[in-house]
């Protein structure tokens, strides 16, 4: 899939004839296309067709089995992650043990703080005003979701890679991945969101991105 | 936009480690306390006799201690594994191997020093002979902090796997039979009266190696166990 490419603006994200395979199995691609500042793009896809991987390709967690992955116009390795991306997976990454302030303090000290916001401030944003002192293993699922959602406010990436973002989540907490999706994407950052169908992102029509499962994909 | 210093996440780290440590205070201390109940196995199953406990005290209060690392070692990295924090940490923009250093030091600080500081008990326990315990916290203060980051670099490599804590002692025992042979003769000489200078620079030598290397190693691993 490509969009039409205004070319004073390069593509935050670039992916190019990209696949990985898992034991010689093929779990996605190739793909071709490319992510520009501003946008939200869904990728869709049954259980098993890879949208996982591919998340944790373009973070550089994996290395592509073929095709690269280009960042600002440079390519990603291995070697040298990109700083410019923050992954939001199904394991969270946050310490149940620890309180949610506690956790926005260690991913500060981690990946860096956005100027203009602070650990309070997110959590307030996040729907967690009042909560920041609890241990995170008094929380419910969504509440802890809540709180990785605030790390991305946090932390100074403009490519967020967001796995399931709506899962756990009740409806208002969706509408609030919604609103700070928008508010990413005017700042003019970008994000690709995974979605096994159930997707809930309401404002404006997105790109989407199909995957599907190898088994399909030969039939 | 800041992505604040390599220093700044260090300390982030060891702040955060510290924390979770205070957290689970109660499990610090099961470490020294297995050092201790292998310790008093020794004359349960040699007899009581001081003269021969004292010649074999040195060598068995390093393996006490050796097992007793062992046993910590697997937390290193699992819990992180588990709820993600270890991706997290991959992918922050500062150096792997000098975060994974500051996590291997709260390690070595938080389960090697409280049984170092309970070697001249373990020592008494075992009749010790008094000119040997300066040797034997010398060669203790150089081969603990190697037993971790060697055993460090092999907990990385296993820590994908589901149930990797026999694995792990397989693969880590080898790698510590030269600290504690060295360990061990340095012991050894002290008790007859030999200078000891020499296998304790060799423990010296061996620790700087393993604290430019086992980080990078380290770092390498875990990206393996990741993928």
């Amino acid at each position: 899939m490509n969009s039409p490419a205004p070319l004073e603006a390069p593509a935050l994200l670039q992916a190019r004839g990209l696949a990985y395979l898992r034991n010689d199995e093929p779990i996605f691609g190739p793909l071709d296309f490319a992510l520009y500042p501003g946008e939200v793009v869904l990728i869709e896809g049954d259980n098993g067709s890879g949208k996982t991987t591919l998340l944790k390709v373009l973070s550089g967690l994996l290395a592509p089995s073929a095709g690269s992955v280009l960042l600002n116009g440079e390519p990603l390795t291995l070697a040298r992650l990109s700083h410019q991306v923050a992954l939001l997976g199904h394991l969270l990454g946050i310490k149940a043990e620890l309180s949610p302030l506690q956790n926005l303090r260690f991913a500060i000290g981690l990946g860096g703080l956005r100027p203009g916001i602070t650990p309070h401030h997110a959590l307030k944003s996040v729907g967690l005003d009042g909560y920041e002192d609890v241990p995170l293993r008094q929380l419910s699922a969504g509440q802890k979701k809540r709180v990785a959602l605030a790390r991305l406010l946090l932390v100074p990436a403009a490519l967020w890679l967001l796995d399931e973002p709506y899962a756990n989540l009740d409806r208002e907490g969706m509408a609030l991945v919604n609103r700070l999706l928008e508010v990413h994407a005017l700042r003019g950052g970008a994000a690709l969101i995974t979605s096994h169908g159930a997707y809930a992102y309401t404002s404006g029509t997105p790109r989407r991105l199909q995957l599907h499962a190898p088994a399909e994909k030969a039939a | 936009m800041s992505h604040g210093t390599a220093l700044g996440a260090c300390r982030a780290l060891i702040v955060r480690d510290l924390a979770l440590l205070w957290r689970r205070r109660g499990d610090a201390l099961n470490p020294a306390l297995f050092a201790v109940m292998v310790i008093m196995l020794f004359p349960f199953a040699l007899g009581p006799e001081p003269q021969m406990l004292g010649r074999i005290a040195a060598g068995t209060v390093l393996v006490a201690l050796l097992l007793a690392g062992l046993l910590s070692l697997d937390a290193l990295f699992r819990s992180d594994l588990e709820d993600g924090s270890l991706e997290q940490l991959v992918l922050s923009p500062h150096p792997l191997p000098l975060l994974l250093a500051c996590k291997i030091a709260v390690h070595w600080l938080t389960t090697a020093l409280p049984l170092l500081l309970a070697a001249p008990l373990l020592g008494e326990l075992l009749f010790l002979p008094p000119q040997v315990l300066g040797t034997l916290m010398a060669a203790l203060a150089l081969s603990t902090p190697l037993l971790s980051l060697i055993g460090a670099v092999c907990v990385a490599l296993t820590v994908g796997m589901r149930r990797s804590g026999m694995l792990l002692a397989l693969l880590v025992l080898p790698l510590y039979v030269p600290v504690l042979i060295f360990a061990a003769g340095a012991c050894d000489a002290a008790q007859q009266g030999l200078p000891v200078a020499a296998p304790l620079l060799w423990l010296g030598a061996a620790l700087v190696l393993a604290l430019v290397l086992a980080p990078l190693a380290c770092a390498a691993a875990l990206r393996i166990s990741l993928s």
